[in-house]
């Protein structure tokens, strides 16, 4: 296998954004993601693209190729990926071994989600089909209500509080306040979290991730490329990808997501590396107590010990392992098949040291994405 | 050849309202209200159950209660008023939830609150002309009662099934006959969602002139009087009618009370003879006698004269006894109550 | 879900037919075509009791749209509804909804049983779907 690095970053404003499109997010995230690489959409020899449902959110299939020919993409391969919310981090996988394998030598991986052109209701629907619909979702199992009977476990289990779950939201929002792209750039405190609008017990308003329109794309090349073309490649030190039961009730633990355990193993193991090696991690907290998890699957704390952890300030911008310092899922919004791309983007930042007012001290950053309730995991190394 | 129930099963969903409590929202006295029905609670359907259900759970005890093999049911008859589909039958959907079929003959039954009963008699013929070895009749009901109106405060939801065959019967059914006339006290046209019903009209040409002539004639045909009966049921639209009838009759409360529910529950609809009957078996010693008479607005009365065989014994105790579902009850204040029935839609 | 798609699966959503596996005898439901266990895939219908225990819930307040996306038609989405994870007395695991309770009633390790009710009704005009949902013993 090649070496393969990340030569150029790019991604738009996330949030509500009632006047653009599919295309025009994803094109305008490709052609930065060009622009900060230096090269012309030309060169570009194939795309990966993460989008998890263009079906229901905007009645359109068929994405790869519609936005491989409004970016200008030529009769080149372009792929569509979907996992879920890991479609991102999934697109940027299949790039990865695309240009290690020699296939290509400079690869676009992207993500985009266009969510607000329907309703609320609707997109509750839409994301709830990444659980299985004719054994969860038809009892009325929304995926705020999956990832509460997770929290709800984790309580009984481990005595972790809901306040515990707010400080990750709490933290979230305080770091999307440096992320000029992010959905939400201003703090909220644990209490305005205890007292926002409930979802599902013990899951309220401000545990939630938001309804978000984005896309983000990075672009990926070879060694030999990379060297040529860029001063700062990021390289990807390890991939991991695993499956576990798309259903909750299939686990053994439902507390652990087997398939970050997993991924984050074959992550590791590539990188020749362990959780003390990482400085900073972008988890996939589409719910305070999915970031939770994560600390734990991921192995920067004990089983059952994340609530302490995050409360003793591990996860803080200046703790042991900075979590989230993009804003997170939580802040800086979550367009479904971006986010993990937009993942991959803040650990370039990160390990540039292109992140201003959250900039860390990193050498090595994680990314981690999963698909429904943990049906699918992603994870990436990057290092400079 | 004798025909009779081989086993018996009930469902009365778990939530209630007091009739206090309807009478409050509507400016009346609710003491007087009570006394007037003789109601003190009814039972209402969860948000989630309609007849169908009510008929499941009620077969499924009848199923549990008996050895009788689903396969070899042969036909599946269920009165209501209520039936949640104009066109599609119960019985399908409750026939696949007891794992019978698909051998077996079904259609949807309606007379008012008197065609469980009718499914009886319909199985009794089946089974006597050997068409089939076991029938499975029941009365079910969601019942209607427009916010507002006197039936607010009766229209109750429950029901009862029975096996009806010829093999291990625990209850002889010794004769049935019924009393029908064209008489209009209660109906409700297609696509209107409460029943409209005569007032006072549904008394003495309604369900007296039908209830006390169908029992008289049976007791005239077999030559029994009412002490010859450890029972007597008498559908039971209010606390008031039975009583009334019966006393007319000339059966004593002792006969009456065993049966007598729609205090606690209210009236049933399809359901109330049945579920009276039901409690009676949950209780009745091998030898004793039992009449029963349904009544159904439009209108007729079907009437059974009943003897318990020594197997009720060795069966009864398998599943609760309709009086444990009279216990189990969460009490609604008429908010939930509208919510649950979904008034604030059809009103 | 359209209406064939219900039709097919009407004796595991009426009467909890799983999956028994004839080499291991791994039980299943939701039923499974391949043992996850050991790889069998003589797989048969095997019919699992309704009695088990509550794993974890949760008490849904955004109820899940109907399939027109609206909220009020479906019985039993009438927030607020009760969503658990049960573990069948015979081992199996599923996702269903807790009735005929108050939500301040439901805890981690109660026995539940199932009972039958309507799962989706889609608007006055659809089909109803029917099928096992669970109670506190």
């Amino acid at each position: 296998m090649r070496k393969v690095a990340i030569i150029g970053i790019g991604m738009t404003k996330f949030g509500n954004l009632w006047d653009r499109d599919l295309v025009s997010l994803s094109v305008e995230a490709g052609m930065k993601a060009c622009h900060d690489a230096n090269i012309s959409q030309e060169e570009v020899e194939a795309l990966y693209g993460g989008t998890m449902s263009g079906g229901l959110f905007v009645n359109q299939e068929h994405v790869a190729a519609l936005l491989g020919d409004f970016s200008g993409l030529k009769n080149i391969p372009c792929t569509r990926v979907e996992a879920a919310c890991a479609s991102g981090g999934l697109a940027l996988r299949q790039a990865y071994i695309d240009v290690a394998s020699g296939m290509h030598d400079i690869v676009v991986a992207g993500g985009v989600e266009k969510m607000t052109d329907i309703g609320g209701a609707a997109v509750t629907k839409t994301l709830a089909t990444a659980a299985s619909q004719e054994w969860e979702a038809v009892y009325g199992a929304t995926f705020p209500g999956l990832y509460a009977m997770v929290a709800k476990l984790h309580m009984h289990k481990y005595g972790t509080t809901e306040k515990q779950l707010a400080m990750c939201a709490v933290k979230n929002h305080k770091n999307a306040v440096y992320n000029p792209f992010a959905q939400f750039r201003r703090e909220i405190s644990v209490q305005d979290v205890l007292n926002s609008q409930k979802v599902a017990d013990p899951l309220n308003l401000l545990d939630c991730s938001p309804i978000t329109d984005g896309a983000a794309s990075v672009i990926l090349a070879s060694e030999k490329k990379a060297k040529k073309l860029c001063k700062k490649p990021i390289w990807i030190l390890g991939s991991g990808h695993a499956i576990d039961t798309i259903s909750l009730h299939d686990r053994e633990d439902i507390t652990t997501l087997k398939a970050t355990v997993e991924a984050a193993k074959q992550a590791y193991k590539q990188a020749k590396l362990s959780p003390k090696d990482i400085d900073c991690v972008e988890v996939h907290d589409c719910f305070t107590i999915a970031e939770l998890c994560a600390v734990e699957d991921l192995g920067f704390c004990k089983k059952g010990e994340s609530g302490k952890f995050i409360e003793s300030g591990h996860t803080q911008i200046g703790g042991s392992i900075p979590v989230n310092t993009s804003g997170g899922l939580k802040a800086k919004g979550h367009p479904i098949g971006a986010s993990g791309i937009a993942q991959v983007i803040e650990a370039v930042l990160q390990l540039r040291g292109e992140a201003k007012g959250r900039q860390v001290d990193a050498k090595i950053a994680m990314t981690h994405n999963v698909g429904g309730t943990g049906g699918t995991a992603v994870v990436h190394i990057l290092g400079r | 050849m004798t025909v009779g129930i081989v086993s018996w099963g009930a469902y009365v969903p778990v939530y209630r309202i007091k009739v206090e409590e309807i009478a409050k929202i509507w400016g009346a006295d609710p003491a007087a209200i009570e006394a007037g029905l003789g109601i003190k609670e009814k039972s209402v359907p969860a948000i989630d159950e309609d007849s169908v259900t009510i008929a499941v759970e009620a077969s499924r005890n009848a199923m549990k209660r008996s050895s009788v093999d689903p396969m070899e049911i042969g036909a599946v008859y269920f009165g209501s008023e209520s039936h949640p589909y104009a066109v599609k039958p119960t019985g399908t959907i409750v026939a696949e939830a007891i794992q019978a079929g698909p051998n077996y003959t079904t259609v949807d039954m309606e007379f008012a609150c008197k065609a469980g009963t009718a499914a009886i008699q319909i199985c009794m013929g089946l089974v006597k002309s050997g068409m089939i070895n076991y029938g499975l009749a029941g009365g079910v009901d969601t019942a209607q009662g427009a916010p507002g109106d006197a039936l607010e405060y009766s229209a109750a939801a429950g029901g009862a099934v029975f096996i009806i065959g010829k093999k291990n019967i625990v209850a002889k059914i010794n004769h049935t006959l019924s009393f029908t006339s064209d008489t209009p006290d209660f109906w409700r046209r297609e696509h209107q969602h409460y029943p409209s019903h005569g007032g006072g009209f549904t008394g003495e040409p309604a369900y007296f002139n039908h209830i006390i002539s169908a029992t008289k004639r049976m007791m005239k045909i077999l030559g029994t009087s009412p002490k010859d009966y450890d029972f007597a049921v008498f559908h039971q639209p209010n606390g008031k009618f039975p009583s009334r009838a019966s006393k007319k009759l000339g059966f004593t409360e002792e006969q009456i009370k065993p049966g007598f529910l729609v205090d606690k529950i209210g009236n049933t609809y399809s359901g109330s003879s049945m579920l009276g009957l039901a409690a009676v078996l949950d209780i009745a010693k091998p030898a004793q006698r039992v009449l029963v008479t349904s009544y159904g607005s439009g209108a007729g009365s079907d009437c059974f004269d009943i003897t318990i065989t020594d197997n009720i014994n060795e069966i009864r105790k398998k599943v609760p006894p309709v009086n444990d579902y009279i216990k189990d009850k969460k009490y609604l204040d008429y908010a939930e109550y509208s919510k649950f029935t979904k008034h604030y839609l059809l009103h | 879900m359209t209406v064939p798609r219900i039709w097919r699966k009407i004796p595991q959503y009426y009467n909890l037919i799983g999956k028994k596996c004839q080499k291991c005898n791994s039980l299943y439901f939701p039923p499974r075509d391949v043992c996850t266990h050991c790889g069998e895939i003589n797989l048969q219908n095997y019919k699992l009791e309704g009695n088990g225990e509550i794993i974890t819930f949760t008490v849904i307040r955004t109820p899940m749209p109907d399939p027109e996306g609206e909220i009020i038609d479906i019985p039993g989405r009438q927030i607020p509804y009760i969503i658990a994870i049960i573990k069948l007395d015979q081992g199996p695991c599923l996702t269903s909804e807790i009735v005929d309770c108050s939500p301040g009633e439901v805890k981690i390790g109660k026995k539940v049983k199932s009972v039958f009710r309507k799962i989706v009704e889609k608007g006055p005009r659809g089909v109803i779907q029917y099928g096992c949902k669970f109670k506190l013993i």
